[in-house]
């Protein structure tokens, strides 16, 4: 059986994880279940998918400071 | 302007990224001065499709991972263990049950900070704040866009020793940008 309860430390440090590696279906499924229950763990996740954007502008952006 | 003075006037750009990616100035002197002169033995392969900038970039990032791939065959184990005890998560604050002890921020709408150029800059000394060995891996992974498996193959480092890095330097860099900007936002 499953064991799908998770605390939120757990649960922060799958989420930051998935960043780099894909979760196994248990880690998934204990992932949705904590979010489910859970008020602080979206709000992290939140500020991790932020994280992803800002990468990903940073990546991009071209209006800097040394360019003349 | 001519050629090489288009290609010229983005060396400061190019070094700037060179020199958050590979921690060492000559390295990254070295490889932007590759780039240059790449691009200007063959100003044909740059076709005007795309920006120039974007054009050298990628050049760039080439000899970049030629550079890491000469510098840094093994990164040094020791380098890698060197704070295994410390973890990143515990920074956050966690009650002993493992629940946040506050909750974590609200960021509000991040889609206008983003955009600012004031942010990039944050970014950038929030990234270059990083340890250097977590540094390059992690920007191996966002700058170069490296897949995991090809940074261990390059770098000889176990996948899970790859992992435990990249997600250190995910929550320093969390914890960055909250205290430097929106943290500061809020106060």
């Amino acid at each position: 059986m499953l064991f799908l309860n998770r605390s939120c430390k757990e649960v922060a440090a799958l989420v930051v994880s998935r960043e780099d590696r894909n979760l196994r279906l248990g880690e998934q499924l204990q992932l949705r279940a904590h979010m489910l229950i859970c008020k602080a763990c979206p709000d992290f996740e939140k500020q991790i998918l932020t994280m992803r954007n800002a990468m990903r502008q940073w990546r991009n952006y071209t209006d800097d400071i040394s360019r003349k | 302007m001519s050629f090489e003075n288009d290609v010229a006037s983005h060396r400061i750009y190019l070094l700037r990224f060179a020199r958050l990616q590979l921690r060492n100035d000559a390295w990254a002197e070295d490889a932007v001065s590759d780039t240059m002169l790449a691009a200007l033995a063959k100003p044909q392969g740059f076709a005007g499709q795309s920006q120039l900038k974007t054009w050298l970039v990628g050049i760039l990032k080439h000899k970049v991972v030629d550079a890491l791939r000469a510098n840094l065959r093994e990164v040094n184990v020791s380098d890698l263990r060197a704070d295994a005890e410390s973890d990143e998560l515990d920074a956050i604050g966690f009650k002993a049950d493992g629940h946040f002890a506050e909750r974590p921020a609200q960021w509000g709408n991040p889609d206008q900070d983003l955009g600012q150029q004031q942010f990039m800059t944050m970014m950038d000394a929030c990234i270059e704040r990083l340890p250097p060995v977590q540094g390059r891996l992690f920007l191996m992974r966002e700058w170069l866009e490296m897949d995991c498996d090809e940074v261990c193959k390059e770098l000889k480092i176990t996948s899970t020793n790859l992992y435990v890095q990249l997600h250190r330097a995910r929550l320093r860099l969390r914890e960055c940008v909250e205290l430097n900007w929106f943290g500061l936002k809020r106060a």
